[in-house]
């Protein structure tokens, strides 16, 4: 630990919308607007927040699956956020995907030993490659024999292990797990996380966990950063946002998680935040959660607030923190 | 208490290509009036079978071939399909996982709620009117009078599943089953669907079935749960009950491989191997056999009786066999709650 093995600073990604069918007026929608997040080597970041907040967009453009529109993206110290697509190449097997939906993201017509091998170092052998796909498989609770099956086969929570073993197969070092789980089945999103848990520490992988499900990524992560409207609004060591939450947003968030157990569920309060997420489409200036905010203040309508350590390493973006 | 529902002994089939698929195996429960009944499982355990079964509106291949459902103190078995619709979605009501499959994109909300009541009501169209905009109001719709003009795809997802409750209440139904009603919105909009849930239950004393995945959205409503598996009910309870004292292994690995986030210890998630059943061919005994810590020989022979506990506590399993070793959760060593 102690280094940052991905920093993205003042990331932006804009997606262009035309306004009518054939007018020249452009409205932005700011899916990320200025997210600032280190991410150190051997750790697991969680990222949180609702559907439509930029949490996916902001995997993807670290990955440069989406080019950024402003700011930087720094891997193990280059900046990647500005070269080419062929330079970026060699970068490509450091960082690796895995995707929400096991059934969308497998190619249907290949093997599960092509899907697996794909990626892998061309001047391996036959054998070689062989060779490597029964030890990922084995390294994801598949034997291999599942090699040479289509991934139809499977379970969902199978293809997922198959999905895993293809981020593997080029040997990374930095994973974006994004809603790797939500897909699967109570009894089985347990198992994948353990496993993806034993394979951080075998592979001495770094993650960024992209879910909505707070309890699963508290569980998961050494350090949880909340996203509301492509900003980051807190950021905290697991425990710490979990049991001293500052921003009215998380502690919403925090609130709002279902409790497995009848008595404490009946007991806790409660704060249920009126109305939905608003448009990310031209955004007014100023904090973006106002309009939920059970606490605005004036100045929330004017000036946008930055993050700020209010304790060592809990950052926050709030004007109550102030007062 | 009177019972709203009562099956007994129900099984429902699919008459597929590859054969048989036997996805409920002879299930039976009641639902008293007021009460919330949560259904839990993994996907595939028949919960949505079940009630799709109950509500007569399986798919061509599906058929109810043995059991009794009675609702209201009639037998639905054997009613003819005019009959039926009389009952569905005027006494019986149903809302699905996604809002916006479930109602239909070219008419307004106001125009499907007030064809909903005037379909099953002698109501003049004004009242109608003025009964959906209540119901828009009672599930906390903001500006319900605006709102019944739109078209369903001006709402958003939480709105659209807040409208899709309305239009299930609109004309007072004993019995509302919601199969994953929240599972497809964010935690935040779920709590306020959950929030509308327990609302209605105060203001209009509707029987409430709740299908789920989520151990927690359950635990936050139900008065009683039925933990299924395999197409069986295999443990059912009242909700502290099935929480605090749960007998059935299948429960206690359930409740084992979520993590509570109250606790800040990192402790390990113990997940249950392996997969849920074919029910092409379904096992003759316990259907979680092969994936049971504790399972024993009679286990694979022979389907588990219910044994009787205090407080209408019901488990099928061996291990409540007088002859079997004594197991509970804290006593599997592996913590729990």
């Amino acid at each position: 630990m102690g280094e940052a093995l991905v920093e993205i600073k003042n990331l932006k990604k804009y997606f262009t919308m035309k306004k009518r069918l054939f007018s020249r007026e452009h409205s932005y929608l700011q899916a990320v607007d200025d997210v600032d997040l280190a991410i150190m080597k051997g750790e697991t970041v969680g990222l949180v927040g609702e559907s439509g907040c930029g949490k996916t967009t902001v995997g993807r453009t670290i990955l440069r699956l989406y080019e950024p529109t402003d700011g930087e993206i720094f891997f193990s110290g280059e900046n990647i956020a500005r070269i080419s697509q062929k330079d970026m190449l060699p970068y490509r097997k450091r960082m690796q995907i895995i995707f929400q939906d096991p059934y969308a993201s497998l190619d249907p017509r290949l093997l599960v030993k092509e899907i697996i091998s794909e990626g892998m170092d061309k001047s391996l052998t036959k054998r070689e490659v062989q060779k490597k796909v029964a030890f990922l498989l084995s390294k994801v609770g598949l034997n291999s024999e599942h090699a040479n099956r289509f991934p139809h086969e499977f379970s969902g929570g199978q293809r997922q292990r198959i999905g895993i073993a293809r981020a593997l197969a080029v040997e990374p070092e930095f994973i974006v797990c994004d809603e790797p789980i939500s897909a699967l089945d109570v009894s089985i999103q347990a198992q994948v996380v353990n496993m993806l848990e034993e394979l951080q520490d075998d592979f001495g992988l770094t993650y960024l966990f992209i879910a909505h499900d707070i309890s699963m990524v508290k569980h998961i992560s050494d350090r949880i950063a909340v996203m509301y409207l492509g900003k980051i609004v807190e950021v905290a060591e697991s425990n710490e946002l979990y049991n001293r939450s500052v921003h009215p947003y998380t502690q919403a968030l925090l609130s709002s998680v279902p409790i497995p157990d009848p008595v404490e569920a009946r007991q806790s309060k409660r704060i249920i935040l009126q109305g939905d997420v608003p448009s990310p489409i031209d955004i007014p200036p100023g904090c973006r959660f106002r309009s939920r905010c059970r606490y605005a203040m004036e100045i929330c309508g004017k000036e946008t607030p930055v993050l700020e350590e209010i304790d060592p390493g809990h950052f926050v973006a709030c004007y109550l923190t102030k007062k | 208490m009177t019972k709203v529902l009562e099956v007994k002994d129900m099984h429902t089939s699919f008459f597929t290509y590859a054969g048989e698929v036997k996805a409920v195996r002879g299930v039976s429960f009641d639902v008293e009036l007021g009460e919330a009944v949560g259904f839990v499982g993994e996907s595939g355990c028949g919960k949505s079978v079940t009630m799709l079964s109950v509500m007569g509106i399986l798919d061509e291949v599906g058929k109810v071939t043995a059991g009794e459902i009675i609702f209201n103190g009639k037998k639905l078995a054997g009613l003819s399909d005019r009959r039926m619709q009389k009952i569905r979605g005027n006494e019986m009501t149903m809302i699905f996982q996604d809002p916006m499959t479930s109602l239909n994109p070219v008419y307004t909300i106001g125009n499907q709620m007030i064809e909903h009541q005037i379909r099953h009501k002698k109501i003049s169209k004004s009242e109608a009117t003025k009964k959906a905009v209540d119901m828009l109001k009672l599930v906390g719709l903001p500006y319900p009078e605006k709102r019944i003009k739109q078209y369903p795809h001006e709402f958003s997802g939480g709105m659209r599943q807040r409208a899709m409750i309305a239009m299930a209440l609109v004309n007072n139904p004993k019995l509302l089953i919601a199969d994953e009603p929240t599972t497809a919105l964010d935690v935040t909009i779920q709590a306020q669907i959950l929030e509308v849930m327990k609302n209605i239950r105060k203001e209009l004393d509707t029987s409430i079935i709740l299908i789920t995945h989520d151990l927690g959205v359950v635990a936050s409503i139900c008065d009683r749960v039925n933990v299924m598996y395999g197409g069986k009910i295999v443990e059912t309870a009242s909700a502290i009950e099935v929480y605090h004292n749960p007998k059935h292994p299948y429960t206690w690995g359930l409740l084992k491989s979520v993590p509570n986030p109250k606790k800040s210890s990192k402790e390990k998630l113990i997940p249950i191997e392996g997969q849920p059943p074919d029910l092409l061919k379904p096992p003759v005994g316990c259907p979680f056999t092969p994936r049971c810590e504790y399972s024993m020989r009679i286990c694979e022979k022979e389907m588990p009786p219910e044994f009787k506990f205090e407080g209408d506590h019901r488990v099928a399993c061996w291990l409540m066999h007088e002859k079997a070793p004594k197991l509970s959760l804290s006593s599997t060593g592996k913590g729990g709650n």
